[in-house]
């Protein structure tokens, strides 16, 4: 890390409000639609980038939305109690971990990032939340530079620690001369 | 590619343990939308008038309305349709909740179960994987608990379910089907669902929806949401607070309780009891209320709160909506703790809270009158609220004289006899009503009440002010931004509508004006359930944020139909008559069509024939009410007249075989 600059910068974040929010799960559906291909062409939750954690019973309800890919799981994770009521450690964290079926793609299983809906005034699960468990928030941080990796960087990060780089490097190697001899 | 519905019904035959994926035809989709309008197609086709809600030919759908799993803001319902154990009718119940969209992200627009299993067992669709499963350890299991015990067996907490309790596998006849915050339980559909061994549909679907026109379509639900929101900052004046905003009515919000407890019945729907509300009562009721109440709760994508999760003290958690609230207090004479204490049980059994209380309070108005003897009622507890809990039970175990009352009062009073039919007085086509008992006829509700064939006044009322507001200029007022209105016509009825004179019920609106009244609401509500649309963003409230102009517009890019308002009004008329046919090729007449004789005080026979007439005309139907050869071929249910006249209902010059109709009933 040396060698990287700290500078002021406005940071964007999604503030939570569990009290308030009522599990109806708008934000997933939003969200699944503006990341679709085209945009808003379909929608599916299980695609989203922002998920509920949910059990009614229990009165558990944390938005949770996603954030770096992490290719171990941590290891005795935590229980706290809020409130009376016992949540998972995994229960806040962002991240799209081995662990739990959160945040990664139903089909390749690659991980899914919040982008906080580039391109839009405001994350769109903000907008759709219209009970304000959502809002958004931008504060001015000391942030270290860091180039942000895109969601296709992202994604071969997670298959090269899911196959190892060579085996990447040999299938994209084999896919592209297939392609050629098309 | 299909848009908005997946394309695909799930076939289940449990007789046989078969399950197919079957392709649904794209234009019947066009003709019927989906959700409630397919069903009745399929129900048409496919169960005839012989057969008998507990026969194994009898299907129970369980379908997602069109429009439910794409972004359309409350469009979650799940319709559920069969023939009526307690009406012999055809019966389609909704539920809200998280089942509908589940299913369509499975894959699947509706689950047909046909035949019987042998075993009690359960569905489990995930995706592309559909099984039946054992459910022999479920048996005799809470709804809420089946539905607990099932996602944490299948290691599925995302799963959602939609199970009944043990009223259901008993098959009570106003058994529900239940599922998180919702249940459909007018109807005794969770009886049909408990005669064919089924004791939940569990489904957990990952896969995509497809849109039309994407970019339009979320224009459409972000011009929704700012509607919501205008909405809920502006809140209807001149009306009960419960009908100013949006939602259904917010009973698990409000505390004052004064205008249900003071106008509704209480009893066996048989004591109106002004003056009761005081500020003590207001007290200790807000105090239960706010003890128990965790969260106020949405359905799939919608941010109107209508539910709440219940936890009362020692007892299990559970969660709640609308009247329920008061049905079981009121039916007891009992205070909030008691009938949210007892609704927790009746939730697990899974059982209608419009029904249930009232058959408890009718069991104990005969034992009172000597009808039934304290025989019948071994070990009865002193008190009131004990008596509940103890009546409640029997029901549902079907114990004794609980046998008896597990069928309705309609039944159980043809059953006892010895004048106990008087006692079952707040029923229309055999199905308990609200108990509301008024003075005065108002048409628009004599209608509405008569013909609708949902049964429920609730799902039929909506968009059209109950009453008129005192003053001509707080009419006009109110129709200033009426954006809702199929014709402008509607706003001169409102604003000529008086509390007395020339224009006050029961002659105004007039008889034309009424039945165009009756005609819009009804047709909204259609629309509603074949979509998947919550009738609280839409039919019921005043001034909601869907209606006859936007609507047409989200079926095209949704559903990429080419729509308009008058091929939406076609449809909405199509099976609306489609539901009436299948109805009355199981004997419902003109005589069944009207509400309980006690529902007003003063009644006005031939304004109600007028009105009836009016309504049929408006259909196309013949004065005992069955759909006309002229009215059916000109909907595109030419099919419909055929059978009919095959069956000597109709005859070829259209008018009622009155012989045939008479050996029908």
């Amino acid at each position: 890390m040396a060698g990287k600059t700290k500078e002021k910068k406005i940071v964007k974040t999604i503030k939570i409000d569990v009290d308030k929010c009522n599990g109806c799960r708008a934000c997933e559906v939003i969200c699944s639609a503006f990341h679709a291909s085209p945009k808003y062409s379909s929608n599916n939750p299980a695609r989203s980038r922002i998920r509920i954690i949910r059990e009614p019973l229990r009165d558990i309800y944390v938005p949770v939305y996603a954030g770096e890919y992490t290719m171990a799981e941590c290891a005795g994770r935590d229980k706290y109690t809020i409130d009376g009521k016992e949540y998972d450690e995994c229960s806040f964290c962002r991240a799209s971990c081995p662990s739990r079926e959160e945040f990664k793609e139903p089909d390749s299983g690659l991980p899914l990032k919040c982008d906080m809906c580039e391109g839009e005034d405001e994350p769109l699960c903000v907008k759709w939340c219209l009970v304000d468990a959502l809002t958004l928030e931008e504060r001015e941080e000391e942030v270290e530079e860091q180039e942000e990796m895109e969601d296709l960087e992202l994604g071969l990060e997670s298959l090269a620690d899911k196959f190892g780089m060579q085996t990447i490097m040999d299938t994209l190697a084999r896919m592209s001369k297939d392609d050629k001899s098309k | 590619m299909r848009y908005a519905e997946t394309g695909f019904n799930l076939e289940v035959d449990l007789t046989r343990g078969n399950i197919e994926k079957v392709a649904t035809d794209p234009r019947d989709t066009a003709l019927y939308l989906g959700g409630l309008g397919t069903n009745a197609k399929i129900l048409w086709d496919r169960v005839g008038p012989e057969v008998t809600p507990f026969s194994p030919e009898n299907l129970l759908i369980f379908s997602a309305g069109l429009l439910c799993g794409t972004p359309a803001t409350g469009c979650n319902r799940t319709i559920l349709s069969t023939i009526s154990p307690q009406t012999e009718l055809m019966a389609f119940s909704m539920m809200g909740g998280f089942w509908a969209p589940e299913l369509k992200y499975a894959g699947y627009d509706k689950v047909v179960l046909r035949g019987k299993s042998e075993k009690l067992v359960y569905l489990w669709i995930h995706n592309d994987t559909v099984e039946i499963r054992d459910a022999s350890h479920l048996a005799g299991k809470g709804s809420v608990e089946t539905a607990e015990m099932i996602r944490q067996e299948l290691k599925q907490p995302k799963a959602q379910v939609a199970a009944i309790g043990l009223a259901g596998e008993n098959k009570v006849y106003y058994a529900s089907v239940e599922q998180g915050r919702s249940s459909a339980s007018r109807g005794g559909i969770g009886a049909v669902m408990g005669d064919k061994r089924v004791k939940a549909i569990a489904v957990r679907g990952t896969k995509d929806i497809n849109l039309a026109e994407p970019e339009e379509f979320i224009t459409l639900c972000n011009d929704v949401l700012a509607y919501i929101k205008h909405r809920e900052d502006n809140p209807i004046k001149g009306v009960m607070t419960i009908l100013q905003g949006l939602g259904s009515p917010q009973e698990m919000k409000v505390h004052d309780e004064k205008w249900h407890t003071e106008n509704f019945m209480w009893g066996n729907s048989r004591t109106r009891r002004k003056g009761f509300w005081n500020e003590e009562i207001e007290e200790a009721w807000t105090d239960t209320l706010e003890g128990a109440r965790t969260r106020l709760i949405s359905c799939f994508n919608c941010p109107m709160k209508c539910g709440a999760t219940i936890s009362m003290p020692g007892l299990p958690t559970y969660m709640m909506k609308c009247f329920t609230k008061l049905t079981y207090t009121m039916a007891a004479y009992s205070d909030l703790d008691f009938g949210l204490r007892i609704a927790q049980r009746a939730t697990e059994y899974g059982l209608d809270g419009f029904s249930t209380p009232q058959v408890m309070a009718f069991a104990l108005e005969l034992l009172e009158a000597g009808i039934l003897k304290p025989d019948d009622f071994p070990g009865l507890p002193e008190s009131n609220e004990d008596r509940f809990f103890y009546l409640l039970d029997m029901i549902v175990n079907r114990e004794g004289i609980g046998d008896v009352l597990a069928k309705g009062t309609y039944w159980a009073a043809k059953e006892i006899g010895n004048g106990a039919e008087e006692y079952a007085h707040n029923t229309i086509k055999k199905h308990e009503q609200l108990p509301l008992k008024l003075s005065m006829l108002n048409p628009i509700y004599f209608l509405m009440y008569s013909v609708g064939e949902k049964i429920n006044i609730t799902q039929i009322e909506g968009q059209f002010p109950q009453a008129p507001f005192p003053k001509r200029e707080h009419r006009e007022k109110f129709c200033e931004d009426w954006i809702q209105v199929p014709h402008e016509k509607f706003k001169q009825y409102f604003i000529d509508w008086e509390l007395r004179g020339d224009n006050s019920i029961p002659y105004y609106p007039t008889v034309e004006m009424t039945c165009d009244i009756v005609e819009w609401q009804e047709m909204m509500h259609y629309i509603d359930d074949a979509l998947g649309q919550c009738a609280g963003l839409s039919s019921f409230p005043l001034k909601p944020p869907y209606h006859i102009h936007n609507y047409p517009k989200f079926i095209s890019a949704g559903a990429g139909i080419d729509m308009d308002e008058e091929k939406l009004s076609d449809a909405a008329k199509r099976y609306r008559t489609l539901v009436r046919a299948v109805n009355i090729r199981r004997g419902l007449r003109r005589e069944d069509d009207r509400p309980p004789e006690n529902h007003w005080k003063k009644r006005f026979p031939e304004l109600e024939e007028k009105l009836l007439d009016g309504y049929y005309q408006l259909k196309g139907w013949n004065k005992e009410g069955i759909p006309t050869k002229e009215a059916l071929e000109k909907m595109g249910l030419g099919y419909v007249a055929e059978d009919f006249i095959g069956r000597g209902i109709l005859t070829e010059d259209d008018t009622a075989d009155v012989q045939t109709e008479t050996q029908t009933q």
